[in-house]
């Protein structure tokens, strides 16, 4: 195919006024502008971000409650909420004592950028802190929307069947990390762990896995763990404290 | 779904281009979707066909211009044509693959008056 030609393109002089203007640009490209001023601002205040993001009722707003009871005594904490309606989950993360602020996206399907920097404006995390972002429940169109973050973590559910991560490819190849939630329904459901890790694999050969349950707090420590070091990771020990102080 | 955010993102940067580049009316817009953007196309057409109303763009067509999704298979040590995220390396058929084009989401010209 040669896109260098074509009748759309000849022009034929004197017939018609219009002109080409070359202009290569992205169409995210005022998205990502917004995701990079938010990831130097995180990365200058030593805040991780991470980017959560799953099909609707995976458990993520339990499993952020339970995250943060055992996280906020070591580190500040932060949550974003994104819901179309509704303020129901930004109330249940504040009642666990951390700051959170609700965006409602209305008719929008994603967070982006924008709203995310705003909301950071208003929300204000400490310092050093862990910031949570709940995304609205979809499992296509956040992919293409770039936060800002650290790191995605996709949560998936038992109950959702392991053929998931092929449906939705494209979120799945975007996350670093997969949290399968609510293992504690495992004995219930015909759901093959073993499978559905091998499909997001087959998508992102290199996504970490953590199996957790928020119900039973099976997989906590591992999910904790991974987060303190990316953590780590992300500001040596010797930065968070210089961005803390 | 965000067909919508991705036309009202095309539009703006039609307003944006329109100060820079000294035109009235965009009449055709050039679009490079990679296979892999997760764009559907015909919801992004009526997408921007609602969005474009009453603009400089009202009524511009758009030509949708899509090459095959390319990755870098870590076994092969070699560049492979693939056509979805999850497929196998065409050639050792593993599944070590790198995705390095095909997301592409860009304007690339426009014809304008
Ligand atoms: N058995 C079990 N149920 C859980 C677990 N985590 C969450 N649930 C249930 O799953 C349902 C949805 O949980 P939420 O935390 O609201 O899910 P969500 O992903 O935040 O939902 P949206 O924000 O609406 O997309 C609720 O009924 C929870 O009680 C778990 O670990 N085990
Ligand atoms: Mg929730
Ligand atoms: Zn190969």
């Amino acid at each position: 195919m040669d896109f260098g030609a074509g009748p759309a393109r000849a022009h034929a002089p004197g017939l018609s006024q219009t002109r080409m203007v070359q202009i290569e640009q992205d169409i995210l490209a005022k998205n990502n502008a917004y995701a990079a001023a938010n990831r130097a601002c995180f990365d200058a205040a030593g805040i991780l971000a991470l980017n959560v993001v799953s099909s609707p009722g995976s458990g993520k707003t339990t499993l952020l409650v339970a995250t943060i009871e055992l996280l906020k005594t070591q580190v500040p904490v932060a949550v974003i909420e994104g819901d179309q309606q509704t303020s129901n989950d930004a109330e249940r993360i504040r009642a666990t004592g951390v700051p959170a602020l609700q965006i409602n996206t209305g008719k929008g399907c994603h967070l982006d950028a924008h709203m995310v920097g705003h909301a950071v404006e208003t929300l204000r995390p400490a310092d050093g802190a862990v910031l949570f972002v709940e995304n609205v429940g979809n499992l296509v169109c956040p992919a293409a929307f770039d936060l800002g973050e650290a790191h995605r973590v996709v949560v998936l559910s038992v109950t959702e069947g392991e053929d998931k991560p092929l449906k939705y490819p494209d979120m799945f190849a975007s996350a670093n990390l997969m949290l399968l939630s609510k293992v504690d329904l495992l004995p219930h459901v015909d759901f093959d762990a073993k499978a559905c890790v091998a499909n997001a694999r087959k998508v992102n050969p290199r996504i970490k896995v953590i199996e957790v349950s928020a119900k039973t707090g099976a997989g906590m420590a591992a999910w904790i763990a991974w987060l303190q070091a990316a953590r780590t990771l992300a500001f040596p020990s010797g930065e968070v404290a210089a961005a803390t102080r | 779904m965000h067909e919508m955010a991705l036309a009202e993102s095309i539009l703006t940067t039609l307003q944006e281009q329109a100060r820079q580049h000294d035109y009235a009316r965009v009449r055709t817009v050039w679009l490079e979707i990679g296979p892999l953007a997760s764009v559907e196309e015909e919801s992004l057409r009526f997408s921007f066909d609602v969005v474009v109303k009453g603009t400089l763009a009202d009524g511009a067509r758009l030509e949708i211009e899509t090459s095959p999704a390319q990755a870098w298979c870590l076994s092969c040590c070699k560049s492979v044509a693939v056509v979805r995220r999850f497929d196998a390396c065409p050639e050792c058929g593993g599944h070590q693959l790198q995705m390095t084009s095909g997301d592409e989401l860009r304007i690339k010209e426009l014809e304008v008056d």
